[in-house]
């Protein structure tokens, strides 16, 4: 038997060759830009002393979620990274989830928006997602070195690329599920395009649409984790380094902390999802 | 004077819609292309005039066509063949800007199954339109104050359409159309959701306003009482084509074809008119458990009336208690109403005839109670109301 091996991962390699030989001027925009963010949001995060923006998070917590237990969920849960004193760790894992977040929704919900609006774009986007959902996380990591090296900027491209499929999924889904009586009654009414999307549409899908975005930020948060391998530091740092030094102690630490922040972003983007 | 004028309108749904339109100038029959090319009829050459301030109902069964028809009139659904003028104007000639200008200044549609839309307000849900115009919200807000003050609906602004029951959310889709003062209402089956005693109730309200708007409105309906109540002319269409334009007394007293004649054949004043159509609402029932002698005398004193039927805890009709016994019981002392509940009485079905009523009610010393099919008082009926709308009919023939 002599059939010749099909050369798909050299394909892929050229492809990417080729994306960073030509299209540096986007990586280097993308680099700068999320290098920026990413420094601002950290440096805005750790302008306070712990004790206050654990409070102002605390207060975020009630604000949005309307939750007793979940503002007394998060002082304590914070309260409890500070004291492992893994604050600082935490505050950069924040600000990457942050970043990548802001980045993936707006990219995503545009994307969602013309997918429920375009046959044809759906059927584009669809294939690609649910390749996008299944390859596993690791494989991302890989193309995010060679354009951008090693470090934060690379694991934030590799997470905003993993965690946008939900987002994009449940943008189109909201939209598409708004009735047709009500679209076209908004017809009826004289709207345009553009007016039905943003009176009628995405208000009515904006609970689909939190719902999808929530996803988003759990993705980002388990991707922020694994991209310490490249580099992102944070918690995931923590963890990787407890791995390497087989600190056991140090590693469940770390882990804990991870739940503590995802617990905390999950209850309440769930409860200011839900409101309306 | 001509306000819409509809010529020779075809609307074939699916691919290639040409080869049906053939077949359709050949005569086949919607049945026929459908066998042959799956291509479906939803409206066959259609052609009538509707004349300013004047109501034409267009009526069907399901199926029929009338509400893609309607559709047709403001290019929500594409004509595929045909020709629509409104005021002079070439609707199907438009483009997409003059397209959306007409249902603005022209054109308010009203709908089914009310279409409100749930994350907006009942004020900003009439406003819809005046917002979609363009007005700043201090001119629109007045004129949907005053469209919502025209349904009657003062004072359930900032509502939200979830909070209202199905005849005042259809006051509010009633308003969002009116706000906008357009001179034709597009009317889709806008009552048929509705109760039949709130059905009457918005039928008269739309008659009434209609005599100080002088709207051009187009009904559709599937209610042969609706079509003879409310329309000027009536639109009679199957199987997507017209078989009978005319006034309410030339559908009944000559009508056209055979489908028309079974249409109308149950026109027969008492036998059209049901239970269900003549009864009113009741103002008072008593609790077999929680109302005693002393209570359900009080009820009947506020409504102003002698007899109150006593329902269970389903809510399901178990019998009456009169003013007199009531008040009997009331100095023995007692406390339930169990010595005093007439429990073998009249009912009717809320599809009974009403021919069988007048010999039902003949002498019947308490309102007859129209009872459906759970158990549940829906209503009653009384002599006087029975007659009076049997002379209403009357008049209509």
């Amino acid at each position: 038997m002599n059939i010749p091996r099909l050369p798909i991962g050299e394909a892929m390699e050229a492809v990417i060759d080729f994306f960073v030989t030509h299209c540096s001027i986007f990586t280097k925009a993308f680099a700068s830009l999320t290098g920026y963010g990413l420094d601002m949001a950290e440096a805005g995060l750790l302008v306070l002393p712990p004790w206050l923006l654990i409070l102002v998070i605390a207060g975020l917590a009630l604000w949005l979620s309307r939750s007793r237990a979940v503002a007394a969920f998060s002082l304590v849960g914070l309260l409890l990274i500070w004291n492992m004193g893994l604050w600082e760790a935490t505050v950069s894992t924040l600000a990457l989830v942050l970043v990548a977040t802001l980045a993936a929704i707006s990219v995503a919900v545009p994307l969602g928006v013309g997918a429920a609006m375009n046959r044809t774009a759906e059927r584009l986007v669809m294939p690609v997602l649910d390749v996008m959902q299944t390859m596993p996380a690791f494989v991302y990591l890989i193309p995010a070195i060679p354009f951008f090296g090693l470090g934060k900027v690379a694991a934030i491209f590799s997470t905003v690329i993993f965690s946008m499929p939900p987002a994009i999924r449940l943008t189109c889904l909201g939209i598409k599920q708004v009735p047709a009586e009500l679209s076209e009654c908004a017809e009826a009414f004289g709207s345009s395009r553009w007016q039905k999307l943003f009176k009628l549409e995405l208000p009515l899908a904006m609970p689909t649409i939190m719902a999808g975005i929530n996803q988003t930020v759990m993705l980002a948060l388990s991707m922020v984790v694994i991209a310490a391998m490249i580099g992102a530091r944070g918690l995931g740092g923590e963890v990787w380094k407890a791995i390497q030094r087989l600190e056991m102690g140090r590693g469940f630490e770390a882990g804990l902390c991870i739940v503590i922040v995802a617990v905390i972003l999950d209850r309440v983007l769930q409860k200011a999802g839900a409101r309306k | 004077m001509r306000k819409i004028v509809v010529e020779n309108v075809s609307k074939i749904f699916g691919p290639q819609p040409g080869r049906g339109l053939d077949m359709l100038e050949k005569g086949f029959s919607k049945q026929h292309i459908l066998e042959r090319t799956k291509l479906g009829v939803g409206v066959a050459k259609a052609s009538f005039h509707v004349d300013e301030g004047e109501i034409v109902v267009v009526m069907g069964l399901s199926g029929s066509g009338k509400s893609t028809l309607l559709r047709c009139l403001n290019r929500l659904i594409e004509p595929t063949a045909g020709k629509i003028v409104i005021d002079g104007i070439d609707v199907t000639s438009l483009d997409a800007a003059g397209l959306r200008s007409l249902r603005l200044a022209k054109t308010g549609m009203v709908f089914q199954n009310f279409a409100l839309f749930p994350h907006r307000t009942v004020l900003q849900n009439a406003e819809y339109g005046l917002e979609i115009k363009g007005l700043e919200p201090a001119q629109r807000r007045p004129r949907a104050l005053e469209a919502l003050s025209q349904v009657g609906l003062d004072g359930w602004s900032d509502a939200f359409p979830r909070q209202l029951s199905g005849g005042m959310q259809q006051r509010v889709g009633l308003a969002r159309a009116l706000a906008l003062d357009p001179d034709i209402l597009l009317m889709d089956e806008a009552f048929s959701a509705l109760d039949p005693l709130i059905r009457r109730d918005m039928q008269d309200e739309l008659l009434s306003l209609q005599e100080t708007m002088r709207k051009t409105i187009v009904f559709i309906s599937h209610d042969l009482d609706e079509a003879l109540k409310l329309g000027d002319r009536i639109v009679l269409m199957k199987d997507g084509a017209i078989v009978q334009i005319g006034t309410p007394e030339e559908i009944l007293t000559d009508p056209a074809d055979d489908y028309v004649e079974r249409f109308v054949a149950e026109v027969d004043i008492t036998k059209v008119l049901t239970a269900e159509s003549v009864m009113i609402p009741v103002t008072a029932v008593a609790y077999r458990r929680t109302d005693g002698p002393r209570a359900s005398l009080r009820k009947m004193k506020k409504a102003g009336i002698s007899t109150l039927f006593v329902l269970n805890d389903e809510h399901r009709l178990r019998g009456f208690v009169t003013a007199d016994d009531a008040a009997n019981a009331a100095l023995r002392g007692e406390k339930d109403l169990e010595s005093i509940l007439v429990t073998d009485m009249q009912v009717a079905q809320p599809e009974t005839p009403a021919q069988e009523l007048i010999s039902v009610l003949h002498n019947l010393p308490y309102p007859l109670p129209v009872v459906s099919e759970q158990g549940r008082l829906r209503g009653v009926v009384i002599r006087g109301a029975l007659l009076g709308a049997m002379a209403d009919r009357g008049r209509a023939q």
